[in-house]
């Protein structure tokens, strides 16, 4: 149990409807598990990959013409800070895959820079996830993931891949980068799935 | 430009005393990714994630994570072929 | 290596200030009581963790800024805009109050006064600290070993530990101080405010020739500067030790 400091507060404010061992901060903590990628727009690239080797990509501008969400939503980071009802606009992962052909059950998120992290294909369609490239009425800013990064909000935020530009679909799961780590291979934050074997 | 956003590798001295009873930021490893040879306390430390990221300074390539979990740690090196400690 | 490491893993350890000294309008020194303290060598760290009585917590790394003769700990802790933790150390801390300490780690940063080379000292702002213990390691053990240090800060009013300074340069012997003062400058300064370069490294440090043991802390990009120009000035980068405190520093 650790020694409690009298009249430290931190940033950290407790909150009945977070998950468990969350707190609530105001501000949006930049997390980074190395440099930021600078994309240019005119070579980004998206581009969905099936288990027999089918491509789908999507320019730029071929992502902005698709049909797009303002979703608000809590999201909740591993590292206990949790933020309720960010706004967010972007493409439904149901849009996307909607001519993709796969029977496969995992899928591994790519990013520029080299981070990725698996999900079940179940935890990205129906309304759950999206390719958000605008975040508080702003275009995504690049600490924060811009100019696209994954949004699954109902599982930890390691999940929403920042700088996203690929969907890998795979019949097994393979954990990504911080799976390997030592991170829960699934992450739901209601059940407290912060690491391996919890 | 890189905003230099990351410390270095002494700030992992504390975190990797509480697993190793040798200090190992005094160490030198290996990239795996690139062969440069370096001091642990000279890699570029990401302290700002979902745990603690050392990258060469040479190519960026991943040398070492750190994950703490309340009565647990997971430390990967493989990002290090070798580590080189003195002993004498 | 540092000799203050025992055979045993470290952990966390509740300490309590035992007193705080004003050091600049956003410097405090901080005297800890950490029982069972092993003392220290020059240039070491502890981290120090807060833990509100929610549970949630925040740690840090500070630089220890004592003599290790004196076998005590003390911290100076520079406030860092928005710093959770420097914020509650400089601002809200009482002796009295209780804080979590690990250490003393580290074993790269360290100088031990066997080496007998000159020793060149860089500091950027709060990165003064570990290169004070060294200056006060050298004096407790009245080492010869000429030192000379370039303290980097945005004005005369940042600059921590100036008086003692003073002091050590006109008493200790071969101790020798320049300021780059990036911001404001004093009457009379010889030099218009402006960023450490390399010819103040070239009027104020070593000849490469002479190979010194060169130290350089704070922010990052300050180090990263700092420590090229000491290569493109002939000296070997493996004598040139380096501690970044990150973008904002310490």
């Amino acid at each position: 149990m650790a020694v409690v400091t009298r009249g430290f507060t931190g940033r950290g404010h407790s909150d009945p409807k977070l998950p468990p061992g969350q707190y609530l901060t105001e501000d949006f903590p930049v997390l980074s598990a190395g440099p930021t990628p600078r994309i240019d727009l005119n070579k980004w690239q998206f581009t969905v990959v099936t288990e027999a080797g089918g491509r789908h990509t999507w320019s730029w501008q071929e992502l902005l013409a698709l049909p797009s969400e303002d979703v608000t939503v809590d999201i909740h980071c591993v590292t206990k800070w949790s933020k309720l009802g960010t706004r967010w606009r972007g493409v439904s992962i149901d849009t996307l895959l909607a001519d993709v052909e796969s029977s496969a059950d995992y899928v591994m998120a790519h990013s520029y820079g080299g981070y990725t992290t698996n999900l079940p294909l179940e935890d990205l369609t129906d309304g759950q996830a999206w390719i958000a490239y605008r975040f508080d009425g702003e275009n995504l800013a690049p600490e924060h993931g811009g100019p696209a990064r994954l949004l699954v909000p109902h599982l930890y935020f390691w999940k929403s891949a920042k700088w996203v530009n690929g969907l890998e679909m795979m019949p097994e799961d393979s954990p990504g980068f911080w799976e390997s780590a030592g991170y829960h291979i699934y992450g739901d934050p209601w059940r407290e799935q912060r690491y391996y074997g919890d | 430009m890189d905003p230099m956003d990351y410390m270095d590798g002494n700030m992992l001295a504390g975190e990797l005393r509480e697993i190793f009873s040798m200090d190992v930021t005094a160490a030198r490893g290996r990239c795996a990714g690139c062969g440069r040879m370096g001091m642990v306390a000279e890699t570029r430390v990401y302290q700002h994630a979902a745990g603690l990221v050392a990258r060469c300074p040479g190519c960026d390539a991943v040398l070492i994570r750190l994950v703490r979990a309340p009565d647990r740690a997971y430390l990967d090196l493989h990002g290090m072929s070798f580590l080189e400690v003195p002993l004498a | 290596m540092a000799r203050a490491t025992v055979l045993r893993r470290l952990t966390w350890q509740a300490a309590s200030i035992a007193d705080i000294r004003v050091e600049t309008d956003t410097a405090r020194t901080i005297v800890l009581d950490l029982p069972g303290w092993p003392g220290h060598v020059a240039g070491q760290h502890v981290d120090i963790r807060l833990t509100a009585d929610n549970g949630y917590s925040a740690q840090r790394s500070y630089s220890v800024a004592s003599a290790p003769a004196d076998g005590r700990l003390e911290v100076t802790v520079q406030r860092v805009p928005d710093g959770e933790v420097s914020g509650y150390l400089v601002d809200i801390a009482q002796p009295g109050d209780v804080v979590e300490v690990r250490g003393p780690v580290g074993g790269y940063f360290t100088w031990e006064p066997e080496d007998p080379s000159p020793v060149l000292l860089v500091a950027g702002g709060s990165g003064i600290v570990p290169l004070m213990s060294m200056i006060r390691a050298r004096s407790d053990v009245h080492s010869r070993v000429p030192f000379r240090l370039i303290y980097s800060t945005r004005g005369p009013a940042d600059a921590i530990y100036a008086d003692e300074l003073r002091r050590r340069v006109r008493d200790d012997r071969g101790v020798d101080v320049a300021y780059a003062y990036t911001r404001t400058v004093p009457e009379g300064w010889p030099r218009p405010p402006g960023r450490l370069d390399a010819a103040l490294l070239t009027a104020s440090g070593w000849p490469a020739d002479l190979g010194p043991a060169a130290f350089v802390c704070g922010p990052t990009g300050f180090v990263e500067t700092v420590a090229n120009l000491l290569v493109a000035q002939g000296n070997e980068p493996a004598r040139i030790k380096t501690e970044r405190f990150g973008p904002t520093g310490g």
